[in-house]
């Protein structure tokens, strides 16, 4: 455990080594917390920006190659100084602040989105042990969902303080996005909290002796769509799609104030790749590489996933994204949350004895899984499809029309 | 309890990014659904009517590459048909035949640009665009060939066409035909099947046929809405005649059938390009024409099927080497005074695809 190549432990140690010399030096107790938490913030910004980089560069590479192009290919060998590149260039922008728009809640919307999209890290067990995490708190699950919903307050302050009426949509369709998701969100991850018996992250990378992925084949599905809604990522990128709301809530920002949104959307990509590495895939496990190597792995395996499908998909439509969530996966959810409180009773029960894992249960809940998937995508579709009705409008419109065509007129 | 609400105005355009150029859309919405629609025009107005009756016959073919930019070797047909109208000019076999694989080359590279940019404006990051760029590089690589340009051909003359094409240039077409049904399949693999494409298409924006036939809609757009209507085989001009095709219709007139129709009219244009290379004649590619041609005294309609609907010019001579009226029937300008009754009552993301549907270039629209 003592290598080199154990970086992640190293920044803990870092970390560490720094508070016992402060101690043996004696300053008073809250200078100490202090300036620990400065060096803590550090080093989760050193892990966080080169991650961004990568990610940056990654998608514009990738998503070249689906679309069959070079992608950047100037800067650095194969384009991996274009981050550096752009952010340069962000950085010498004009700041534009639209005339009429808040001024003071223009200033602060970036720096609240990028706080709190950062502010996640804090829990996130990137290493073994209590080493990996900034701070292992007992309610980890529980802060990153609290934290996580937060930043959706700096992308409405910036809609709102844009005094642009396609910033303002874009935010509100942020927050009616947020308000959906966020239920059958924290619903899956209810079902792994009850398997673990614990709100720690630690302790949920802990006791997955198999991925939790095979035991909670719904529960990845459904936070895996609710992460891709609160990234706003393609198809759900409702927030800022850009052919309708040219860039959504972000339109009249510029400069350095818009790198932080931009940086704070991708450092937000790393935080739910993170969380459904740590809830679904087993967080760092994995057999013979470093445990940094296997996290880093998975989580951009996630990522890799998310830009495949922003490559393919196309968008869908505000009510559409809606529907989906309250009759689809909310109910999915629900049902998923009962199946698997039935299953850990039936474990503690009966089963204890066991020594093992529960592999019979994979089978049981992938079976569950693609046949409530199936039945219920049968009855969704008889609800309407996610085509909801928008009122009088359209059913004056569609009245009579289209339904029979004329006869060719030749 | 009863929320007060009030519609307001979103102004789309002249600067958005799916507007396809400088259009305005002055949208009244109620929330996110479109209560009322506002097109305006004429963002993009050049005044080439007027500037065509300073200029001699010839001198006006460029202008009309710079009407529709993704058709340009329509429009130049469409014109010089006109032109040979009004003149009396009979044109050579082989130069007609020409025409009509440019036509149909023409017409296969806007459609896939009508597509493409149509699943672009769904929200599809570039993705099916950039593979359907793939094919319209080799057509435009093609007439590059021909006419050593790639955007604004100006290939068609009055009397038949610039110059015949090179010896290398039909072994590269039939490579390029042989490639294209399998590439038609890999669109459909792409799109055709994609339930948030069907969920974002069909039934969006539907354009009953009465209205249609009404609002003079032409092209693709009209044959969605169940028309059997296509001026190469209503009124054909040029060799369409001796070709087996069929018209591609839709049944229901939404988004979808638009999509469909296009993609079904590329496979037809495959099939008219086979025949014509197989009954390509020998012999002149342009009729003996003067350089300053003095038409007689008259008037001339002449139209075509463009990629988006007929296409027509209208030209009266008084005897001079300019016209004295030069009017231009565009189809993409019709097709849009469609556009607020088939769009009210969707919502914003809706409007920008039933405009994307309806596939027009401002170049056209503006003149």
């Amino acid at each position: 455990m003592n290598h080199w190549y154990y970086f992640v432990d190293l920044f803990a140690k870092v970390r560490i080594t720094f508070v016992d010399w402060l101690q043996s030096v004696d300053l008073p107790s809250s200078l100490i917390i202090f300036l620990d938490s400065i060096i803590g913030i550090t080093l989760i910004l050193l892990f966080v920006f080169p991650l961004v980089m990568i990610f940056t560069w990654m998608e514009r590479r990738f998503i070249a190659r689906f679309q069959l192009r070079y992608g950047p290919n100037r800067c650095g060998p194969f384009g991996l100084l274009t981050p550096v590149a752009d952010g340069i260039k962000m950085l010498m922008k004009e700041f534009i602040m639209p005339a009429k728009g808040d001024k003071l809640v223009h200033w602060i919307a970036p720096v609240v989105f990028f706080t709190f999209a950062l502010m996640v890290f804090a829990v996130f067990p990137i290493g073994k042990g209590k080493m990996g995490a900034f701070s292992d708190l007992n309610i980890g699950i529980l802060y990153v969902i609290a934290i996580g919903s937060l930043s959706f307050v700096g992308l409405f302050m910036a809609g709102w303080a844009s005094n642009n009426k396609y910033s303002l949509i874009g935010a509100m369709r942020g927050v009616a996005q947020l308000i959906s998701y966020e239920v059958p969100m924290v619903l899956a991850i209810v079902g792994v909290v009850l398997i673990v018996g614990s709100l720690q992250m630690s302790e949920i990378v802990g006791k997955q002796t198999v991925p939790f992925i095979l035991l909670q084949p719904l529960g990845f599905l459904i936070y895996f769509i609710g992460g891709i809604t609160e990234l706003n990522r393609s198809p759900m990128d409702q927030v800022e799609a850009d052919s309708e709301l040219t860039a959504g809530y972000f339109t009249e920002y510029s400069g350095m104030k818009f790198v932080m949104f931009f940086i704070g959307e991708y450092v937000n990509a790393i935080a739910v790749a993170i969380i459904v590495t740590t809830l679904f895939l087993g967080g760092w496990k994995g057999p013979f590489l470093p445990v940094w190597f296997w996290f880093v792995l998975k989580v951009v395996a996630v990522f890799m996933f998310l830009l495949w499908m922003r490559a393919t998909l196309i968008r869908l439509r505000i009510d559409q994204i809606m529907a989906f969530s309250w009759k689809f996966l909310l109910p999915m959810a629900l049902i998923n949350v009962f199946i698997t409180a039935g299953e850990v009773l039936i474990w503690d029960t009966w089963m204890s004895s066991w020594e093992s894992f529960p592999w019979p249960f994979i089978f049981v809940n992938f079976a569950i899984a693609a046949g409530l998937i199936i039945v219920w995508a049968r009855v969704f579709f008889k609800l309407g499809g996610g085509r909801v009705e928008v009122g009088g409008y359209r059913a004056r419109n569609s009245q009579g029309y289209g339904a029979d065509p004329q006869a060719p007129v030749s | 309890m009863e929320l007060k609400t009030q519609p307001f105005l979103l102004n789309i355009g002249p600067q958005h990014p799916s507007t396809h150029g400088v259009f305005r859309m002055r949208a009244t919405l109620d929330g996110e659904v479109i209560v009322d629609l506002e097109p305006m025009f004429g963002y993009l107005h050049r005044g080439i009517e007027k500037l065509a009756e300073g200029r001699t016959y010839t001198q006006n073919i460029p202008f009309t590459d710079r009407f529709d930019y993704t058709r340009s070797m329509l429009n130049n047909l469409a014109y010089v048909s006109a032109v040979e109208k009004l003149a009396g000019i009979k044109v050579p076999e082989r130069a007609e035949y020409l025409r009509v694989i440019m036509s149909e080359m023409m017409r296969i590279a806007g459609h896939l640009l009508a597509v493409g940019f149509m699943t672009n404006d769904l929200g599809a990051m570039m993705t099916p665009l950039l593979y359907m760029w793939r094919e319209r590089e080799k057509i435009v690589d093609l007439f590059e060939m021909v006419c050593g340009q790639r955007l604004t051909y100006n290939y068609v003359r009055i009397g038949g066409v610039s110059h015949d094409i090179p010896p290398e240039f039909l072994p590269a077409l039939k490579k390029f035909l042989k490639e294209m049904p399998g590439y038609i399949d890999e669109y459909d693999q792409l799109l055709a099947t994609n339930e948030i494409l069907l969920a974002r298409t069909k039934g969006v924006g539907i354009l009953p046929a009465d209205l249609a036939i009404n609002s003079s809609v032409s092209g693709p757009m009209l044959r969605a809405s169940g028309v059997k209507w296509d001026i190469r085989k209503a009124d054909p001009y040029s060799v369409y005649d001796r070709f087996d095709f069929e018209i591609p219709t839709g049944t229901v007139g939404d988004v979808y059938d638009r999509y469909r129709v296009r993609i079904a009219e590329i496979g037809q244009s495959v099939r008219i390009l086979e025949q014509a290379i197989e009954q390509l004649p020998e012999g002149d590619v342009c009729a003996k024409v003067p350089n300053l041609l003095r038409p007689p005294k008259g008037e001339a309609y002449s139209r075509i099927e463009s990629g988006t609907g007929e296409l027509g010019f209208y030209l009266v001579s008084d005897g001079s080497i300019a016209p004295y009226r030069f009017r231009v029937r565009s189809p993409e300008l019709l097709n849009l005074t469609v556009l607020r009754d088939i769009s009210r009552g969707w919502k914003i993301g809706d409007l920008i695809v039933i405009f994307g549907s309806i596939d027009i270039a401002l170049g056209e629209v503006d003149r």
